[in-house]
């Protein structure tokens, strides 16, 4: 790999000033760098800044960008408030790498495009311009909803698809100051050309993200993730849902996709025809439905967008149902909610 | 002799094989004590790394050689240009374990990730980096990888020189008589091994001696290869293997860049080490090809099978010669009156495949599978009910009788466990939530090939022994298995026994591999140790001064490290004999190996059941429960035993469900060559799984009885799976593995 200088940044500003590839746990940067994909001249070492903190904020919750994957699904205002969130966390990776993998990390971790990350391959999003090779070739993991010619990539994130429905809103601090993004339009999409621009400017850092109540929420929420391995594989498609039930009626919806965009997919307009319906699965079909629309398949990978509206109807209702009370030993498996040895 | 009663070369065994020990080397393994070929660090290494090739075929045209030397820390630069070259044509083939040995001979590139160059650094860091400063360019030609495009050869063989076609019985006349026929089409995909250990070696000079450390299932044979290629005697070469962090056959044959590294330790006189990265191991070090397989079973009226044509098209690469033997999984299980099986080449731009869990048999019986599930429809069968009728009593291949075959014990056994009596026949009819269920069952068949071992036995003074022979334990436990049998022909307890293994001064075992390593490598510690019994038995009769004066060697039972009369139970303990002929050591010797042409058929056999859950919308499947039951000749360790065969019943839910290498057809890389990517099942996937062992004598497969646990677990498992897809949802996949997306295809839920 390529010699690099190291530098460790014990405050948010030295991190700023630093003007190098921010390394967290580094569970998806240095297999980057390994593979020749990533070749930074200059590592700042993040892990050691005082925001690993998970706190309680007048009901919603503030996770600091240190905080690592585990810690997060196992605590108790996660699990209590939150637990689409819990579920696709720990639906993620394997043990090992959530104990070392951050929430900044999984925020801004890289496509998993096998395109993007073979350098002999053209990739827009590697190299602006250089053409996307994906596109005529192996596709299975790649989006069928919002985009171009210039990418097709995923965003890979389980995380990023339950903080999208809960309304996550991404703190920034970087060289102009400091700033916020909502999670659902935080990764941009891709354009004519390319993978369009990056989510954060040269310099900028995550320092949190910050969940607003989930109100009546809090017990109607479920993550599902489809893969044929049922622990450590990225989702084919993926669903977090949350509902707000009053008397059998929907007073308040919330859904997004994951596997299938450059970003977790929140489907607004599902949710809003949701509004006052009844928690049925006619009315989860007709959301899912609408959740779907505009999708088109990016190669031989049109399957993922009958999967994508049938997992949208799945985790509505599991969330219809309500959260059990107990996590499930699979989490967000879609035989989680079997007794199947 | 050795608490053994020899019966027409039959053996009973003593007190230490049979029991369920725990691994002698576990304590090691799990505290990380176990040295691996890649921790060994000698003084003065240099760490190597090879450049692969982007392309799949064409030529690298240029390297930026200067740039990689400039590259601090750089000590050395190979490419074909520089290389120092084989004593022997890279196509010499001295036994059947090798492979055309691809050492930088020249320029051409023949599949993606062949390896291009080799860097010698002083870190592993600086010849990485190196490696990819030579950012080589090419002339690329458009390679074919796949099936369907792929350059069909003649070929008259498949792997290790099997017939690529069979016949026997007239087919023609079989299917006049038929009253009905089912086809079966079936493909699988291209698999590699990933083992956990990635290959590598580290090679160190001293004169003209060479001491390699790396992971090998044929340590014996290894030796033979490099001295031929080196040019140098086997003598002067020491291969210590003596853990492989698993093997699965990518371990049983050496590669040219195990070689180079070799060539590179010589040439710079210094130890040299080369580990390969995950995605080296796609390419140079085998995998198992892709297959299209179709199959014509015709039945008579009463559901007998009358004929069974099994047709095979699979791969090799485009400069050797290995053909996955799929079709001859159809030879010997089933009974039928016409056989007829055949094997088509292609050669593709692709790194020459090699054995991996069952070559031939697991994509074989897969697809037997599920033809013979296709057949029992067709005939109105129960699954189980139709692969009894058509049990067969001798081989169909060749008319042989089977040296045992307790497999109606085993389909009892394991459909009883399962509960299979309670199966509907008709598919779609079980629930569990709002989950599909369903059954599906496939028989297991494996041959018991035997290589040649030799052991040597040593008793020493105070009555313990010590046991040698250049074993390899690729994680299968034949540290423990081994030494158990090796104590029995000694009549010790294990506890008195040291085992010396995995190194090639010590006597060759043989090949771990084909699941004959504990049948070839015990059969020659077991006679090492009777042969050392044997001797001291002489002594102790022809003594007036022992208790066993004049016992006649038929009248003595060794047994804890004593010599017991049969006739009053008088005993002498063996240190007082050898003490008593003023020796300080007694030394035996013995070989393992199948004389003559086999009179039998020799094969493990078993019986899988497998529950699958289907979600009906979105195709996920689980496989929530696999019972399996074999018959599989003596066990020695049924702990040991029991893992193996979970072992390969779990690689059945792997080849069913998710293994498959993905290459990008225009440029014939890899795009998922990782094992984020490449997926081998996790413990989550195998929720409820046993496997039970049938007993089973056989006297004739050899005189310990011994077949062998390796591999059969997947077969039958991998049938099973899929006919368990089919009994849930309704659908016959013909493809594995089978994914979601290919279940809900028909837009409707299951
Ligand atoms: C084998 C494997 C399987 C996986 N499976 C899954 C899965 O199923 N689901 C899933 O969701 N994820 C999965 N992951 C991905 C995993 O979640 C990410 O690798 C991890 O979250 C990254 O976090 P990290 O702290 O290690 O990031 P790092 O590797 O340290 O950094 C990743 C990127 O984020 C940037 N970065 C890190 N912190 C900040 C910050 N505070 N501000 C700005 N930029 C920052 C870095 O500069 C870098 O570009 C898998 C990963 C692996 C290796
Ligand atoms: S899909 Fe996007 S990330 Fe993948 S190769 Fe194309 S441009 Fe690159």
């Amino acid at each position: 790999m390529k010699p690099f200088a190291y530098t460790r940044a014990e405050t948010v500003e030295a991190a700023i000033a630093a003007e190098g590839a921010l390394l967290a746990g580094g569970t998806n940067l240095l297999d980057l760098m390994k593979i020749g994909v990533a070749a930074p001249d200059r590592l700042v070492d993040i892990s050691r800044l005082p925001l690993a903190g998970i706190e309680e904020v007048a009901g919603g919750l503030r996770i600091g960008a240190m905080a690592r994957n585990a810690d997060i699904a196992r605590h108790p205002a996660v699990l209590a408030r939150f637990p689409a969130l819990a579920e696709a966390l720990l639906s993620g990776a394997s043990p090992q790498l959530r104990n070392a993998a951050t929430a900044g990390g999984n925020v801004m971790q890289a496509t998993r495009c096998s395109y993007f990350q073979d350098p002999a391959s053209s990739c827009n999003r590697r190299e602006p311009g250089s053409g996307c090779s994906a596109i005529g070739g192996q596709t299975r993991n790649h989006a069928v909803l919002g985009w171009t010619e210039g990418c097709i990539a995923t965003h890979p994130s389980d995380m990023c698809v339950a903080l999208a429905a809960y309304d996550a809103v991404v703190m920034i601090e970087g060289p102009g100051g400091r700033r916020e993004a909502a999670m659902e339009s935080f990764h941009p999409l891709p354009d004519a050309a390319g993978a369009g621009p990056a989510p954060l400017s040269p310099g900028e850092v995550i320092t949190d993200i910050r969940l607003p109540d989930p109100g009546g929420m809090a017990r109607n929420a479920r993550y599902v993730k489809l893969r044929e391995r049922t622990s450590f594989a990225f989702a084919i498609v993926s669903a977090a849902a949350a509902l707000d039930l009053r008397d059998g009626r929907i007073a308040a919806a919330r859904l997004a996709l994951g596997g299938v965009a450059a970003r977790p997919w929140r489907c607004r307009v599902a949710e809003q025809a949701l509004v006052g319906q009844p928690a049925t699965t006619e009315s989860f079909a007709r959301a899912a439905e609408l959740a779907v629309q505009g999708a088109r398949p990016s190669g031989d990978n049109a399957a993922k967008i009958e999967l994508a509206r049938r997992i949208a109807i799945r985790a509505l209702s599991l969330a219809a149902d309500g959260t059990p009370d107990r996590l499930a030993a699979l989490p967000a498996s879609v035989f989680a909610g079997e007794n199947n040895g | 002799m050795a608490d053994v009663i020899n019966t027409q070369g039959h053996v009973r065994l003593g007190s230490n094989a049979g029991q369920g020990l725990t691994r002698r080397d576990g304590v090691l393994k799990v505290t990380g004590a176990a040295t691996y070929a890649a921790d060994n660090r000698p003084e003065g290494l240099l760490h190597a790394v090879t450049a692969t090739a982007t392309i799949a075929r064409g030529r690298v045209t240029h390297l930026d050689v200067a740039a990689a030397e400039a590259h601090p820390g750089v000590v050395k630069l190979y490419t074909p240009d520089n290389v120092p070259p084989l004593a022997v044509s890279p196509d010499e083939k001295i036994h059947p374990f090798v492979w055309r040995m691809e050492a930088l001979q020249s320029d051409r590139v023949r599949y993606a990730g062949q390896p291009i160059a080799l860097v010698l650094a002083e870190t592993l860091e600086a010849a990485t980096e190196a490696a990819r400063l030579l950012a080589p360019r090419y002339e690329a030609e458009t390679p074919h990888v796949t099936l369907d495009d792929a350059e069909p050869f003649e070929t008259t063989t498949t792997a290790f020189g099997r017939p690529a076609d069979h016949s026997s019985g007239d087919i023609g006349k079989a299917r006049a008589t038929a009253a009905r026929h089912v086809v079966a089409e079936v493909e699988t995909v291209a698999q590699y091994h990933n083992a956990m250990e990635p290959h590598a070696i580290v090679a160190r000079w001293t004169g003209d001696r060479l001491e390699i450390d790396t992971p090998n299932q044929a340590i014996g044979l290894a030796r033979q290869t490099f001295a031929a290629f080196l040019g140098i005697e086997p003598a002067q070469i020491l291969i210590r293997s003596p853990f492989l962090g698993g093997g699965f056959g990518s371990k049983a044959i050496l590669y040219g860049g195990q070689l180079l590294a070799v060539l590179a330790a010589r040439d710079t006189g210094r130890p040299v080490k080369l580990v390969l990265r995950r995605d080296q191991m796609y390419g140079p070090v085998g995998h198992r090809a892709p297959t299209r397989q179709r199959l014509r079973l015709d039945l008579d009226e009463d559901g007998r099978i009358a004929a069974l044509q099994h047709d095979t098209l699979t791969m090799t690469s485009s400069f050797d010669h290995f053909l996955e033997g799929a079709s001859n999984a159809s030879h010997s299980l089933y009974a039928t009156a016409a056989l007829q099986t055949t094997h088509r080449g292609l050669r593709a731009d692709i790194g020459t495949p090699g054995p991996m869990r069952a070559p031939g048999e697991a994509p074989g019986s897969a697809a037997l599978e599920v033809a013979m599930d296709l057949a029992a429809q067709a005939a109105g069968l129960d699954p189980l009910a139709f692969r009894l009728r058509n049990h067969a009593e001798t081989d169909p291949s060749n008319g042989m009788a089977f040296s045992s075959k307790a497999l109606r014990e085993c389909y009892a056994q394991a459909a009883d466990l399962f509960g299979w009596a309670d199966r509907p026949a008709e598919p779609r009819r079980m629930r569990q939530g709002q989950l599909l269920k369903g059954w599906g069952m496939g028989s297991a068949q494996f041959p018991c090939p035997m290589f040649t071992a030799a052991a040597h036995a040593t008793l020493r003074a105070d009555g313990s022994a010590v046991v040698e022979t250049s074993a390899a334990d690729m994680g299968q436990g034949a540290w423990t298995a081994l030494a158990q049998i090796a104590a029995d022909g000694l009549g010790l307890d294990i506890d008195r026994v040291e085992f010396r293994s995995g190194h090639s001064d010590l006597p060759d075992a043989g090949v771990a591999g084909g699941s004959g390593h504990t049948a070839t490598a015990g059969t020659a510690l077991f006679n090492a140790g009777a042969d050392v019994v044997r001797r001291l038995v002489d002594l102790a009769t022809g003594d007036p001064a022992s208790p066993l004066f004049g016992a006649g060697n038929s009248g003595v039972t060794a047994r804890g490290g004593r010599l017991h009369r049969n006739d009053d139970g008088r005993s002498e303990a063996y240190e007082d004999i050898l003490a008593r002929a003023g020796l300080d050591m007694l030394r035996g010797e013995g070989t393992g190996a199948r004389e003559g042409q086999p009179t039998r058929a020799m094969f493990s056999h078993g019986a899988v059941f497998a529950e699958v859950l289907v979600d009906p919308d979105l195709g996920q499947i689980r496989v929530s429960r696999l019972v399996g039951a074999f018959a599989a000749g003596r066990i020695i360790n049924p702990r040991l035993a029991r893992s193996q065969l979970l072992g390969g019943m779990v690689w059945g839910i792997g080849f069913a469900l998710q293994e498959e290498a993905l290459h990008d057809a225009r440029t014939g890389r890899f795009t998922n060559n990782d094992l984020a990517g490449y997926h081998i099942p996790v413990n989550a996937d195998a929720p409820m799984i046993e496997a039970l062992t049938v007993h089973e004598d056989d006297p004739f497969v050899n005189a310990l009885g011994i077949k062998g646990v390796g591999e059969i677990g997947v077969t039958g498992t991998v049938g099973a799976i899929g006919n368990a897809v089919w009994h849930a949802t309704g659908l016959r996949s013909q493809r594995f593995p089978i994914h979601p997306e290919s279940l809900i295809l028909s837009g409707e839920s299951l």
